[in-house]
Formats: structure tokens, C-alpha cells, sequence
């Protein structure tokens, strides 16, 4: 079996956090966590090349890095590509997970990473690939890298991969058919019993949870305050320049407000396919509120008001993407200095 | 965004959800096909109920007289 591996600077020997700026560098043997690959594997496993990046660069020229490490994967002729452990490093994390599902999709050969739980890499990419449950340090590095071998193995050889529970790896959100012994009534009154009963038992449609976010302190002054106006209800300018979806949206856009004291209907649509959009159509004030916030920045209530609208469109769509439309808000929302957000939703 | 520290309101006729998901900061809109409106009254109730709704949010955002 020949592999490709993936490390971080740290990992992969170069340094610490002051070495996270280095582009990316190879090895024709296994480094680090590869040695262990090699020996938990046997039977001639071996890595034939280790591309090292730093965390900073991989994740500021990851564009970049995807193309190189694709490259490098084919010309290498590999039965698989590994990346990390990663743990709860968040770079690293991000960058397996682009780097494995790249290699999966234009190359066809399976990949194997492993992340702590939280790590946002899992986030994005659980739902295309196998990450195996890292924990959140090193500690267990011996345990992590047996569970990806075990998956690894398998995953070349084309066998059946059990479930998350069963092979350690992290669950994908996947639903998949099976012969079951049990009719679902039967299934559902022996999880009563158990729970009654307080055993344990698995249920078969896990509840999505939230985790909490910490609440930030409120504006102290909203008169000195920039005030940003955000909409999930799909209000676009007419011909939605940025073709955002109406339904499982992955685009937001960023629309002009600075010379409008009020939004007018002919120069709006909505792309939103979960509620009779008429109303807001005849007046977008009415999604977002921009007449009654003008008056108030006018009246000295409040600071600014950015001068444009964010706007996407929520409605049936994966956790993973809004996600990721969130934290690319959130990186437009510090760039411009907004201090406060009235979001509205449909 | 309220994980980078900016203060987020949401305004939404859709409570539960915001609820589900943890929304920090909620003002309650006044229908689900006009969050910031009501298209069955007369224009300058309904500018005056937007308004009114808007302050809402904006004292929400306030440090001053909210919990932190």
C-alpha cells in the first residue's frame, strides 16, 4: 500500500507556532505520526511521501495547497491519502479536511483524517469523509492512528465500513439502509422499556444540538455605534446578481443601502422558497427594516448604519453549510467594524 | 458573529427556532411574511409599529440596563 501523508509544522518536525508561515515542503519517507502509520499497518505499507505545511499558510493559500498536494498525491501513485491526527487544532483541522476531500473527489483514492470533535474541520467535512475521533491531544496518539489504520485497510481493500460507533470514526450525518430483525414499533417499545428501566440504549434519529454561545456584552454607547441590517429571508436585488439559492443557499451577498433612506419593491426579489414572499415584494422595509432604522440614525438613536445589507436565504439547509455562511458573516462584520447586528428572519 | 463578540438581535416570528438554536437576543416581528411589518394595517400604523419594533431591537443591544 503506498501513502501519501499530510502533517502540520509541528507534527511534521519543522517547528512550533513561529514556523506556521512555511509553504509547504516534502519528504520521500514517513515523519512522526507516518512511523506509526507504517508499523500499525505492515504487511509493506508504506508512506512514500509526507507533504508538511505550515498551519498559517495552508489555511491563507488554501486554494493553492489543494492543488499542489493533488498533484503531488497523483504523481506519487498512492492507494491513500492520510491526513493528521489533527486534535483540536483548528488550521490543521481545516486543512486535512479540504486537502482529503479534494484528494477523494479528483483522484478517486480513499483518505483518512482524525480531528477532535470540535475541531471546525470536522464541521465541513464530516458529511464526504471518514474522521477518526482524535480526542483533543496527542495523548492517545497510538490508539488514534490503530483506528485509522483500521479504517484505512479497509477503505483500500473496498470492504464494508461498519458504523461510526464500531470503527471509531465520527458520525456523518449519513442515513443508510439495513435489514433489521426488529419491526420499528417493536425497536421503539424496547427503548421505552430501557429508558424506564434506566439502561442505555441508542436512539436512532439523534436530535441536532446547539451549542451555546456565550452572549456579548451589549453597545455601550449606540449613538457612536455602526449598526449592520442582516436578512436569512432572501431579499436580493432584481436578477439576483449573486444567484443565491432559495432553498439549501450556499452564497450570501452584500448589498448596497448608503444612498437609501427606504427600500423600494421594484428594485428587489426574493429568493426564498419557504414563505409567501407578496408582502415583502410589495415592501422590503418590511424584511428589512431600513426606513424606521434611517430615521433613527437621523435622530442621532444610533451611530451609522453600514451601508449594505447582508442577505441570504434560509431555508432547508445542511447545519454544515450555515455554518459556514455564519463564520463568513462574521469575518465580513469585524472587517467593516460593525459593533451591533439586527438580523431578521423568516 | 456573537462568537467573534459582536451583539447580534434577531428578529423573528419564528420564536421556537430561535429559541432551539440559542439566539442570545430576541425581539418577537410581527408575522412570519412581515417580520418588520404588517401589511393589514394602515401604512403610517404599520411605519409606526416598524419603528417600534426596531427600538426594541436596538434597546436589546444597549450594555446599559441589560444583563451581561
Amino acid at each position: 500500500m503506498r501513502i501519501v501523508h499530510y502533517l502540520n509544522q509541528f507534527f511534521g518536525g519543522i517547528g512550533g507556532e513561529e514556523e506556521a508561515n512555511s509553504p509547504l515542503q516534502e519528504a520521500d519517507n514517513a515523519v512522526g505520526p507516518g512511523r506509526l502509520l507504517e508499523q500499525t499497518l505492515g504487511d509493506g505499507a508504506t508512506v512514500v511521501r509526507t507533504l508538511i505545511c505550515g498551519d498559517n499558510h495552508a489555511v491563507e493559500n488554501q486554494e493553492e495547497l489543494v492543488d499542489a498536494v493533488v498533484e503531488r498525491v497523483r504523481e506519487a501513485d498512492a492507494d491513500l491519502f492520510v491526513a493528521g491526527p489533527c486534535f483540536d487544532a483548528g488550521r490543521y483541522g481545516m486543512a486535512a479536511g479540504a486537502l482529503c476531500s479534494a484528494v477523494q473527489t479528483e483522484l478517486g483514492i480513499p483518505a483518512v483524517t482524525a480531528m477532535h470533535e470540535e475541531n471546525p474541520g470536522v464541521d465541513l467535512y464530516r458529511e464526504g469523509l471518514y474522521i477518526v475521533d482524535s480526542g483533543r491531544n496527542a495523548a492517545k496518539m497510538k490508539e488514534v492512528v490503530q483506528r485509522m489504520a483500521g479504517l484505512a485497510r479497509k477503505l483500500v481493500a473496498g470492504d464494508p465500513i461498519g458504523l461510526p460507533r464500531e470503527e471509531g470514526y465520527l458520525t456523518r450525518g449519513l442515513i443508510r439502509d439495513q435489514f433489521v430483525d426488529k419491526s420499528s414499533a417493536e425497536r421503539l417499545v424496547d427503548m421505552v422499556l430501557a429508558k424506564v428501566q434506566d439502561r442505555s440504549f441508542d436512539t436512532e434519529m439523534p436530535v441536532t444540538s446547539f451549542e451555546p454561545v456565550a452572549r456579548p456584552r451589549g453597545v455601550d454607547d449606540l449613538s457612536q455605534a455602526k449598526v449592520m441590517l442582516i436578512t436569512d429571508g432572501g431579499l436580493v436585488p432584481k436578477g439576483n446578481p449573486d444567484n443565491i439559492e432559495g432553498m439549501a443557499a450556499t452564497r450570501w451577498g452584500a448589498y448596497d443601502i448608503s444612498g437609501a433612506d427606504d427600500l423600494a419593491g421594484e428594485d428587489y426579489e426574493i429568493s426564498h422558497g419557504g414563505y409567501d414572499p407578496r408582502f415583502v415584494q410589495a415592501d422590503p422595509d418590511r424584511l428589512v427594516p431600513l426606513d424606521a432604522l434611517r430615521q433613527l440614525e437621523k435622530e442621532g438613536a444610533v451611530g451609522k448604519i453600514h451601508g449594505e445589507f447582508l442577505s441570504t436565504s434560509g431555508l432547508s439547509n445542511p447545519l454544515s453549510n450555515t455554518r459556514r455562511l455564519g463564520r463568513e458573516m462574521a469575518e465580513k462584520v469585524k472587517q467593516e467594524g460593525v459593533d451591533a447586528v439586527i438580523l431578521t428572519s423568516t | 458573529m456573537e462568537k467573534a463578540g459582536v451583539p447580534v438581535v434577531q428578529m423573528t416570528s419564528a420564536l421556537p427556532i430561535a429559541k432551539m438554536v440559542g439566539s442570545n437576543r430576541v425581539v418577537l416581528g410581527a408575522g412570519i411574511v412581515h417580520v418588520a411589518g404588517d401589511a393589514s394595517l394602515p401604512a403610517d400604523e404599520e411605519k409606526a409599529l416598524r419603528r417600534k419594533l426596531v427600538e426594541e431591537a436596538l434597546d436589546s443591544l444597549k450594555a446599559e440596563g441589560n444583563a451581561d
